[in-house]
């Protein structure tokens, strides 16, 4: 039974290495624009999300670019007032067509927050909730199976491998925000999605996170919003500059930090602003 | 002339000393030296200093000589013996006092010249509309009228020296206005001193609870023995006091208490699914329109007293269900109009909203990244809520059960209209059974003697269960303060 | 540089998943009914509740009355003519004798016709005894003349009339005759007999009819306490908050109030009227019955409710207010209490609301302390015999005639009209106030 999973996690991962050798549009925002109530908080948003690259998100903050985020996988919906307009697709189809079901979406979008939020319960738990829910493991040696794979990519499975039956919230922050991206991975998604992952953590933590970001965008098409430049710089393939609700600028990271199109993204990475 | 007056004489005087001091601080201002309180201050601190002290010396005094008098009565009385025609010191006592108070209605000419006996006594007593009781002794005429005397002298002296402490303090208060007087802060330590004095309103009310139980309670197990009341299986308290050896068992709390738990029991079964549910509906569900009417709607049912829901059990439900078991077995009801199932079904209904107010707090309070972490990993919200929001909530919903289960072991009026009057044992939810609050009331209404046990078992019932939804309530808000905590 | 997006290929989905949607929206589906139900069964059973009360209850605010020619006759007055001397004599007379005469004159019986004459026995209230010796008592100069009188039909005649009683019973298994039927059809058809509003209900105390008795002395009982509450409570839990919330340092003595504060605020109310029987009216002498005492225990038994409310509408205040105020020169005194104090009102108002409605409903300790009484006249002052409200309805629940339901349905739904507006006004007030720092 543990072959079951291996395979379905080999076809994943097959289908990310194949495509990886064109660059291809894995999610794509197209005139999108958010509101809360009567307020707009984004307008006219373009952005192209390539498979099997780091995008990351920057701008001060208010700018708009966790609003961005949390309408890929429709996180906004939970927002009572929350009103997006345009469209946003994931290969091609569109994730607010009625069709699209949620659960389906945010089964193959999966999310990381700002602040490690693992449930109260065990690290075992916490990382089988997902697989649970939707179903993945048909045995316990499958579950299993999957617990340790995905702490083995988190790169957490050699620091807790002894305690997974103790409570997920007695780990360190960055243990916890790693256990979080566990979480995430146990349900195979296609698309991870970061919110500011290391603003609650410490340096060595970060250092941790980031290099697992390096690692995880083999497997997985990954959107990162952080407000730190350097991180954006270190971990990202591409970047896209937010600003009053509005993208200013998008384009490979390298050249983003060293020779912007818009002054505004010049004088932000140069920490004039923000 | 009664305390009253001098209480009002009293006042007058602070009153005057307000105005005086108002008047002698308003002199100050403008002065060459700069005033350290407001004019007002020196006012009040005069008008506390005529009146905090005096009042406060009344209150003792009148204490003091009651106890004094009490003596003084006693003194006078012949001493108790085996024959006397009042059995108890304590009767006695107070039949003098009620005697002292009627004669106070008579007028001044009928007082010179009073009769000897009682009965000749009484039917003055009467026509002025003082009824006493008939075992009132001619011995104790002089000796009311003795007590008469001797209190009226009391109050006159007590009075006197209040006036005079008044009118010191307003006199001190008022002589030491000067500009550099610190009233404000004199009028504010009294005022702290008052506010920690209501504060402890709380504990005193503790304190007299638990002391004015224990001490009847003591009375109580005087007559009947500890074992026979924590461990009797047979409540039937009324042939108790005649004979003196079947009195065992008579006053057995397991019945009672048995009746209180099963019918809690079947309270929470109702209201905790019920309430619950409510709850998660209305914090995760309900758009804000729906929970805009039905939150109050909840409130209003948690404002009706709980003899309206009593009564809708011994009037309508009662019946119904009565006659829909006749129906439904084609004769003989299987329900009885008061049972355990009525009281506990109109009960649990009363403790919904109590239920669904304390979960709503306790769901509430579970953070907004829980639900995220869980809905972001593609679970549908009835699964966010099974799996991590109630898990995660559960110590906090553990300890609002037990909040309400403490409630419904206190609920008295449900159980008084809707539970029965016959402590039995039994299993079956249909048929009737009492409470340890039904007995408490039972005991106490009506024309009882107050020292005998069966009155007196009253408090012993009334400590048990005190200390029952006590222990409940502490417990209970300990764990809901830990799990606030714990998400703060 | 958009012009280069969406130049680039779109990837292709990945094969769909099995993630069990379609039983999983089943069980979303499932549980979100699971809510509705649970709801509607809390609103269905209050609606229910009120219903049967209203329906049960509505009728008591009618009393049925009879238009009668009264003839004020010195015959049956005073047969001795002893009136000028002795006074009593107009107490004593046989005033439902005045009453039983103009009825059969009305309808036509003649005194001799005696089965006719039986038929009239429990037609009329005996409460026509006070109502007619009143008048006469007042102006002794209507003897000998005649006057048309709305007198309170009896309790069974009332029911009859409100079609509350099944003619279709046997005339020997019910408590009106059909004769009795007869005369009350004859006197509606004359338009004698009608449904008068029942001032009665509010305005007498307790009788052992239940045509004349009333929620006066309830009212008035309940007035007192809630006066005491009020007057007692409010400012000792308002100074209690102030102490623990504004002065208090954080010591043991302190958290011990806390903590005794929270347990008091779920002690069983029958706890507070055993305490009340004890101290109040055992150790301090009170009067049984009192509504001083029930207001001393009910205040008691508030405090907690007024203290929560209060400290939670004070902490709700910032603390800049307070510096502010602070920072200005004032003491922490008069911060408290002319800065803190007036933007905490509001909600110390609807905590204080809440209290006293659950005051208003309380009954079990006042059963305790002797309120459950007969009382028939006014209590002048808060320590004459009284009753309360929920306890009058209590007393009328025990009480074996049907036509006392109906009174005590009525007594709910004045209550509860209380409790409402009550309840009504905290909550708007709470809406208006609602202020967020």
């Amino acid at each position: 039974m543990n072959i079951m999973t291996e395979q379905k996690l080999e076809q994943a991962v097959g289908a990310s290495m194949t495509a990886k050798t064109n660059e291809v549009i894995k999610m794509q925002g197209r005139k999108v624009g958010v509101f809360y109530g009567e307020k707009q908080a984004l307008f006219d948003v373009e952005l192209d999300i390539r498979q099997n690259q780091v995008t990351a998100l920057i701008g001060p903050s208010g700018c708009g670019k966790s609003t961005f985020l949390r309408c890929l996988n429709r996180m906004n919906d939970t927002i009572d007032s929350a009103r997006v307009t345009g469209k946003i697709t994931l290969d091609g189809e569109d994730v607010y067509d009625p069709k699209i079901d949620v659960v389906e979406l945010r089964a193959r979008v999966g999310m990381v927050f700002q602040k490690p939020n693992p449930f109260p319960k065990s690290i075992y738990e916490n990382v089988a909730y997902g697989p649970k829910i939707h179903g993945l493991a048909r045995t316990k040696a499958d579950l299993d199976a999957i617990v340790q794979s995905s702490l083995q990519k988190a790169a957490l499975w050699n620091e807790v491998k002894d305690r997974v039956h103790e409570p997920g919230t007695g780990l360190s922050g960055g243990q916890q925000q790693r256990l979080c991206i566990a979480r995430a991975i146990a349900v195979a998604p296609e698309v991870i999605l970061m919110d500011e992952p290391c603003s609650a953590l410490d340096p060595i933590a970060t250092a941790k996170v980031e290099e697992l970001i390096d690692e995880l965008k083999q497997n997985y098409t990954i959107v990162i919003v952080t407000h730190s430049m350097q991180q954006a710089a270190r971990v990202s393939q591409r970047t896209a500059m937010f600003h009053l609700g509005y993208l200013v600028e998008e384009g490979a990271t390298d050249k983003m930090f060293t020779n912007p199109d818009d002054k505004r993204t010049q004088d932000y990475i140069t920490g004039r602003f923000g | 002339m009664p305390m009253t007056y001098f209480i009002a004489i009293i006042l007058v005087i602070g009153v005057v000393a307000y105005i005086i001091g108002r008047q002698r601080a308003a002199v100050h201002t403008g002065g060459a030296v700069k005033q350290h309180s407001r004019p007002h201050y020196h006012a009040w601190w005069a008008f506390l200093l005529a009146t905090v002290p005096a009042l406060l010396f009344l209150i003792v005094w009148s204490v003091g000589s009651s106890v004094y008098l009490e003596r003084h009565i006693e003194a006078q009385l012949p001493p108790q013996t085996a024959d006397s025609a009042v059995p108890n010191r304590s009767l006695e006592l107070g039949l003098v006092r009620s005697l002292a108070n009627g004669l106070r209605r008579l007028d001044a000419a009928t007082l010179d010249k009073l009769p000897a006996t009682f009965a000749e006594l009484q039917p003055m007593l009467v026509a002025k509309g003082v009824a006493l009781a008939p075992d009132t002794q001619d011995y104790m005429i002089p000796v009311a009228v003795e007590t008469n005397r001797a209190s009226d002298g009391l109050r006159l002296t007590g009075g006197v020296i209040g006036l005079i402490l008044s009118l010191a303090g307003a006199g001190i208060a008022v002589r030491g206005i000067q500009p550099r007087t610190r009233a404000r802060n004199n009028v504010e330590r009294i005022v702290l001193w008052a506010l920690l004095g209501s504060s402890t309103i709380a504990i005193l009310t503790t304190v007299g609870i638990v002391l004015s139980m224990l001490f009847e309670t003591f009375h109580f197990f005087a007559s009947v023995p500890l074992t026979n009341f924590f461990f009797g299986t047979v409540w039937d308290p009324r042939f108790a006091a005649a004979g003196a050896g079947d009195s065992a068992g008579q006053f057995g709390l397991i019945p009672l208490l048995a009746g209180t738990l099963y019918i809690a029991l079947v309270a929470l079964l109702v209201a905790v699914p019920i309430g619950l549910m409510s709850a998660v509906y209305m914090a995760e569900y309900a758009s804000r329109r729906v929970r805009s009417i039905v939150k109050p709607t909840l409130e209003l049912l948690a404002g009706i007293p709980t003899i309206v829901y009593g009564i809708f059990a011994l009037v309508t439900l009662g019946p119904f269900l009565r006659d829909l078991s006749a129906a439904l077995t084609g004769g003989t009801p299987f329900i009885q109009a008061q049972s355990i199932f009525t009281a506990g079904l109109v009960m649990g209904i009363m403790l919904i909203p109590v239920v669904s107010s304390l979960s709503d707090d306790i769901i509430t309070a579970v953070p907004r990244a829980m639900r995220d972490g869980s809905l972001g990993l593609g679970a549908t919200r009835s699964e966010t809520i099974k799996r991590v929001i109630l898990p995660a909530a559960l110590p906090g919903i553990v300890g609002a059960v037990l909040l309400t289960a403490s409630r419904a072991i206190g609920e008295t009026m449900i159980v008084v209209l809707a539970a029965g009057v016959a402590a039995n044992l039994t299993l079956n939810p249909f048929e009737a059974m009492t409470t340890i609050t039904v007995k408490i009331v039972n005991q106490l209404t009506g024309d009882l003697e107050f020292n005998s046990p069966q009155t007196l078992v009253a408090f012993a019932l009334g400590i048990t269960l005190f200390v029952v939804t006590l222990i409940m309530n502490i417990v209970a808000l300990y764990i809901v303060r830990k799990y606030r905590e714990q998400y703060e | 540089m958009t012009a280069a997006v969406g130049t680039l290929p779109v990837a292709q989905a990945p094969a769909r998943r099995d993630i069990g949607l379609k039983r999983r929206y089943a069980a979303e589906t499932r549980f979100r009914w699971y809510g509705r139900v649970a709801i509607s069964i809390g609103v269905i059973f209050l609606a229910v509740m009120l219903i049967s009360i209203v329906s049960k209850g509505y009728t008591s605010f009618m009393q049925t009355s009879v238009l009668l020619p009264i003839t004020f006759d010195a015959k049956v007055i005073d047969p001795q003519d002893k009136r000028a001397t002795d006074p009593s004599v107009l107490i004593k007379a046989n005033y439902p004798n005045l009453a039983r005469d103009a009825l059969a004159a009305r309808l036509g019986i003649s005194p001799d016709d005696k089965p006719q004459m039986a038929a009239l026995k429990g037609f009329i209230s005996d409460g026509v005894r006070t109502q007619l010796r009143d008048m006469v008592v007042a102006d002794p100069s209507i003897i000998g003349t005649t006057r048309d009188v709305w007198v309170l039909a009896s309790a069974n005649i009332d029911s009859a009339y409100k079609g509350q009683i099944d003619l279709g019973v046997a005339e020997t298994n019910r408590k009106v005759s059909d004769k009795q039927v007869g005369f009350m059809n004859k006197l509606r058809d004359e338009g004698v007999m009608a449904g008068k509003f029942n001032t009665g209900l509010f305005v007498n105390g307790a009788s052992s009819r239940p045509e004349t008795s009333g929620m006066g002395v309830a009212i008035i009982g309940s007035f007192y306490m809630m006066l005491i509450v009020l007057l007692l409570a409010l400012p000792i839990g308002v100074a209690a908050s102030i102490y623990l919330e504004e002065f208090a340092k954080k010591t043991r003595l302190t958290d011990i109030i806390e903590v005794n504060i929270n347990n008091l605020a779920a002690v069983p109310s029958i706890v507070f009227g055993l305490l009340g029987l004890a101290v109040f009216i055992n150790f301090l002498g009170l009067p049984r019955s009192a509504a001083l005492v029930g207001g001393l225990v009910l205040t008691l038994m508030t405090l907690p409710t007024i203290i929560i409310a209060t400290r939670a509408a004070l902490a709700a205040v910032p603390p800049s207010i307070r510096s502010a105020a602070l920072g200005l020169g004032a003491s922490k005194t008069q911060a408290v209490f002319q800065h803190v104090l007036p933007l905490a009102t509001p909600g110390i108002l609807t905590g204080t609301i809440i209290g006293l409605a659950r005051a208003l409903g309380e009954t079990a300790p006042l059963l305790l302390i002797g309120m459950v009484a007969f009382v028939a006249d006014y209590p002048t002052t808060p320590l004459d015999p009284a009753t309360a409200l929920p306890v009058q309805i209590y007393m009328w629940a025990n009480e074996a005639e049907r036509a006392f339901v109906e009174r005590m349905s009525g007594a709910i739904i004045i209550l509860l009209v209380f409790l409402m507006v009550m309840n009504i006004t905290a909550i708007v007030l709470r809406r208006r106030f609602e202020r967020r720092w």
